[in-house]
């Protein structure tokens, strides 16, 4: 399992990729390999507020249906639009090319909540055991 | 027998252009020797038997006296009185106390079910794969027969059937040879497995049903559409039921969906017409053949094709229209 070391993660697998004043987000290497192969996604809409740790996009699998939870507060800014029509992107490149959106967070103090990547590997690891 | 192994997509796209085989040693199978007629073993289900052919087989129900469906089988027949009867997993302990409770005179019924493996090998290239393991007689089977093979001096049964809609065989072997069959089949013959996944997301694009979901004791076999495995010249447990669903038409119905978008309908999902709750979904998944949810339900009332339906449960809502069955018309079955 890939754990990129630069990114921010939630208990719930989503990972958040900070740049300046904006996030990426979207759900871990663990995620989609524990969801398998990746059906539909619903997104949260462009200039939509957000809140950390509440639902903001739907995520099914062949499986079952997921809900995604937002690690920031904040707006909107873009939506990754190729994921309506390949939604596998979100298996086969998690944190790059299957990203889910992107995001003006509004409270810095809020990454205090998510964890590093060395804090996420001992996290999974422990859900593994 | 895991969920996947590579992948539900992968495997479903596999068995659709390739060949896969499905380890489904969990299935019950029984042995019975008995003059169809005068055991009563007739009466037990729903398709005529007496008129199998040897070495053919027929799918059908048992029911109890209210029509609910107890199972769905095949039941094989070897020779005039010896029959191999297939039936669910889950179902089958119960399955044999109704057998037993039900048949007199003189019979032999034994639960076979821990000593059988079975191997189901489906896709367009089992047939060859088949070929070059057993020979050319394979080839003579048509769909819904089968015969006895060897496989390293092991007896084995090979009828051409499937769940899957594709082209394909299920074969019986002893316990004991079960795991080489399945590693001889593996290695070096373009067979790769699949798993339970796969086989829900194929067998639900042929709109077959799944026993426990689409089917169960407080169905009967008129609602969910399977009429013409009922043989109404004969007297069978639940025919009265039946005979009376016939006159006043079902109830309920099972219908085949299918979504307007990816998003797929789930087991348990209401089925709405405008604000009316009409229905329920028994089934429903992404459909890796057509790219778009498929779902099947039962709906109170007659509904036509092409009619608009909403299913739904608490936080997500799609549009489905109604379809003929199956999903796929063309594969290589």
């Amino acid at each position: 399992m890939n754990i990129e070391k630069n990114l921010l993660y939630t208990k719930d697998h989503e990972w958040v990729r900070i740049e300046g004043k904006v996030a990426y987000v979207g759900i871990t290497d663990y995620a989609q390999h524990s969801l398998g192969d990746i059906t539909f996604v619903e997104l949260p809409k462009i200039g939509e507020e957000i809140k950390q740790a509440s639902y903001c996009a739907t995520v099914e699998s062949v499986k079952a249906a997921s809900e995604v939870y937002a690690p920031l507060s904040g707006k909107v800014l873009s939506v990754n639009a190729e994921l309506s029509a390949h939604p596998e992107l979100i298996n086969q490149s998690p944190c790059e090319k299957g990203y889910f959106f992107t995001m003006e967070f509004s409270n810095e103090a809020q990454k205090a909540n998510l964890m590093d990547a060395a804090t996420y590997q001992r996290y999974v690891e422990g859900i593994s055991k | 027998m895991p969920i996947q192994y590579q992948g539900i997509l992968a495997e479903h796209a596999y068995t659709r252009q390739a060949v896969s085989v499905f380890d489904v040693c969990h299935m019950g199978e029984f042995l019975l020797e008995a003059d169809p007629a005068l055991s009563g073993f007739d009466r037990v289900v729903t398709q005529n038997i007496i008129s199998i052919p040897p070495a053919s087989c027929r799918y059908g129900f048992m029911l109890n006296e209210q029509a609910g469906v107890l199972d769905d089988l095949v039941v094989y027949r070897i020779n005039k009185n010896n029959w191999m009867l297939v039936v669910n997993a889950a179902t089958a302990l119960g399955d044999f106390e109704y057998l037993k409770k039900n048949l007199s005179g003189e019979y032999h019924l034994q639960n076979v079910s821990d000593k059988t493996g079975k191997l189901d090998l489906q896709g367009p290239h089992s047939l060859d794969v088949l070929r070059d393991i057993f020979g050319d007689d394979i080839g003579k089977l048509s769909y819904y027969t089968f015969a006895d093979f060897v496989f390293e001096k092991e007896h084995c049964i090979i009828s051409r059937t499937g769940y899957t809609g594709e082209l394909g065989f299920e074969i019986y072997i002893s316990n004991d040879y079960v795991v080489k069959l399945w590693e001889f089949l593996l290695k070096g013959r373009g067979v790769k497995p699949a798993g339970l996944g796969s086989r829900d997301t194929l067998r639900l694009e042929m709109g077959y049903p799944l026993y426990g979901q689409d089917l169960d004791i407080n169905r009967t076999p008129l609602a969910a559409g399977f009429g013409k495995f009922i043989d109404f010249s004969k007297d069978f447990i639940g025919k009265d039921a039946l005979l009376k669903e016939l006159n006043s038409g079902p109830g309920e119905h099972l219908i085949c969906f299918r979504a307007d978008s990816r998003r797929a309908p789930r087991h348990g999902f209401a089925i709405f017409d405008m604000d009316k709750r009409v229905g329920t979904v028994t089934s429903g998944s992404f459909s890796p053949t057509l790219s778009v949810g498929i779902g099947m339900g039962y709906v109170a009332g007659n509904y036509n094709i092409g009619t608009q339906l909403v299913v739904r449960d608490v936080s997500t809502e799609i549009s489905v229209t109604i379809v003929k069955k199956p999903f796929l018309s063309k594969t290589s079955l």
